[in-house]
């Protein structure tokens, strides 16, 4: 790159705000890492939960924010992730915070027979038949009496360890988990493979004519997207210690991502992490509405997607130019020569 | 195994009515409502709240009384919320119809708690007719299948042969030239919805009266209308009759084999189909 000749369009990829978002995000991190000296183990426990969320949300924001697959069916994946980090560390010895990666590797590994089926719907009826893919991992995992069938079963592989470490660990690991997942997604969209994909999600026919291999992208982002599902869902049941199909391959985990993504908004990095501490803040003060609570977040939802296409982040960056996590290439004239 | 099948057929009726109004709304407009199940659910609570309310008028007067209700439902939700949020993108109609059906899962559990309930029909639902020594066909199951094919063949004959089917075939191919000839597109897609909420409300009803229901059941009946709709192929409504009656059987045959399995087998054929035949088995509208 460097003996290329200068361009005479100069590409602005960073702002100001984002520059500050970075330091912050970096000091945020550390602090963020010496909690379990100060803080509280429930604190830690909160933290672990809500970073699968979250973790979870930014894969479905890929998926149908980046990838324009709008799945109902994640939770195959997360589900997939804890059952086979639960199967290493219970029945093949690995230690569960080993485990985790594997888990969310073994996940991502399922997505690729999977997605040859599931490809063979498109739009609204991909999300449905999605769904129907996960009630079958459901179910079949319902019906394995090795891992308890359909009431589930302990994760007895972290007995040994006592539960000041177990649990500073599992937050350590949630913390990693976070920081890896936005880098992750964050750099594959401003990589040469980011632009292909915001391409293809604008229109299929063109970026398929301009040279994008538009079927192998969608592979990789769906694998991708599982893969970190399963990673949210091998954190989560590590943090739980229990694990049964029904919770493993709820569609509320789904659901909730839904709703944190479009009341963020969809299709930017920033809206999982906005939805994250909004559903995180609803969940503290008003969970114990129960019903009321449930039936609330359905309806913002609606209003959201109805008169906020954007979300509450896009609302803000297109009436502010806030940009944290700039993915676009803004081209600048280059001084003293005509742009052309 | 005969007795199976005839079971599998009879289920694959009440399949039926699950799916015509999804195949209905998919094939006029592209819409999938995810909240089809809960809607489903919905009208059998309807008919519930409506017995309890009235005191001792019979049940089916009760659910024909919510049919118009259903209609007028269906028409507002499609004119005034749903029809915003068509277009090339499915993520806000799949988002505003999944919203729903959260919405409606946990209205329904507020207001009648999370115990199944039944709409009472005065032992209907337990009768049978006996046919030789081994077996016996419930009433109600042949009502049910007996409605389904009738309507079936009346939305069959209504896209076919009046002028609202007709209007509703223009839409579905082209929009903007059906629009250019005088067409209101946003009317006829409100009336495809009301029409579906119709047979959406039938299809609680019978639901509720055939077993019982409870406010989280919504999202398995979604799931059985979809398969219903693929397997049979988009835009047929014969073909969604004979996809829920396939449907039906392999989950009694799955049941009959072993209990914990009845449903995934309805489950793996519906993607066996998709897999062999992704365009359904009998296709009559493209994409």
């Amino acid at each position: 790159m460097t003996n290329m000749p200068p361009p005479l369009i100069a590409v602005e990829r960073a702002t100001a705000a984002s520059r500050a978002a970075l330091f912050a995000g970096i000091a945020l991190v550390l602090v963020a890492a010496s909690l379990p000296w100060w803080g509280e183990s429930s604190w830690m426990r909160e933290f672990v939960e809500i970073a699968c969320y979250f973790i979870f949300a930014m894969m479905w924001n890929l998926l149908a924010g980046y990838g324009g697959m709008v799945s109902i069916g994640q939770q195959a994946f997360f589900g997939f992730g804890g059952y086979v980090m639960l199967m290493l560390g219970n029945f093949a010895g690995v230690n569960p915070f080993v485990a985790i990666p594997l888990g969310a590797l073994a996940a991502g590994l399922v997505a690729i027979p999977v997605s040859f089926v599931a490809f063979r719907l498109s739009g609204g009826y991909f999300a449905i038949g999605t769904w129907v893919i996960a009630e079958v991992f459901r179910l079949s995992f319902a019906n394995v009496s090795a891992v308890g069938g359909g009431s589930g079963t302990t994760l007895t592989a972290l007995r040994g360890i006592d539960k000041a470490t177990r649990e500073s660990t599992t937050y350590w690991m949630a913390l990693a988990c976070v920081v890896a997942a936005v880098a992750l997604v964050y750099l594959f969209l401003r990589s040469k493979r980011g632009l292909a994909l915001l391409a293809i999600r604008d229109n299929e026919v063109a970026a398929e004519s301009q040279g994008i291999p538009v079927a192998r992208m969608k592979l990789a982002v769906y694998v991708v997207a599982a893969f970190g599902a399963g990673l949210a869902g091998a954190l989560y049941f590590v943090g739980n210690l229990r694990i049964s199909p029904d919770a493993a391959f709820s569609v509320n985990w789904t659901a909730f991502a839904i709703f944190m993504v479009v009341i963020g908004g969809i299709g930017r990095i920033e809206g999982p992490l906005v939805g994250a501490l909004i559903f995180w803040a609803l969940n503290k003060f008003l969970s114990d509405y129960g019903t009321w609570y449930l039936l609330g977040l359905g309806l913002m939802a609606i209003l959201v997607t109805l008169f906020f296409k954007q979300g509450l982040w896009g609302y803000a960056q297109q009436r502010w130019g806030w940009s944290l996590f700039p993915t676009q290439r803004k081209l600048l004239h280059a001084p003293g020569k005509p742009a052309r | 195994m005969l007795e199976t099948l005839v079971q599998g057929v009879l289920l694959g009726g009440l399949y039926t009515l699950f799916a015509l109004g999804q195949s209905l709304m998919f094939g006029v407009m592209r819409l999938t409502n995810t909240a089809q199940g809960d809607f489903i659910i919905l009208g059998a609570f309807a008919v519930i709240a409506g017995v309890s309310l009235t005191g001792d008028v019979a049940p089916w007067l009760v659910a024909l009384a919510v049919l118009p209700v259903a209609f007028g439902f269906g028409y507002a939700l499609q004119r005034y919320v749903l029809n915003g949020t068509l277009g090339k993108d499915p993520l806000p109609s799949l988002v505003v119809t999944f919203g729903l059906s959260i919405v409606i899962q946990n209205l329904l559990l507020e207001l009648f708690s999370a115990d199944p309930r039944a709409i009472e029909t005065g032992g209907l639902n337990t009768q049978g007719i006996a046919l030789g020594d081994a077996m016996s066909l419930g009433v109600l199951p042949l009502i049910v299948l007996a409605i389904a094919v009738a309507a079936t063949g009346s939305l069959q004959w209504l896209f076919a042969r009046t002028a609202l089917g007709r209007s509703f075939r223009a839409v579905s191919d082209d929009r903007e030239i059906a629009e250019l000839m005088g067409l209101n597109a946003k009317k006829v897609y409100a009336l495809a919805t009301a029409i579906a909420f119709v047979l959406i409300a039938i299809a609680g009803a019978l639901q509720g009266m055939r077993t019982t229901v409870s406010p989280s059941d919504g999202p398995l009946l979604l799931l059985f209308a979809f398969e219903a709709v693929i397997i049979g192929g988009m835009g047929s409504f014969w073909g969604t009759l004979a996809g829920a009656m396939i449907l039906g059987v392999t989950q009694q045959i799955g049941f009959r084999l072993d209990p914990g399995w009845g449903i995934w087998f309805g489950h793996i054929v519906f993607l066996i189909v998709l897999v062999l035949r992704p365009q359904g088995l009998f296709p009559k509208t493209r994409g």
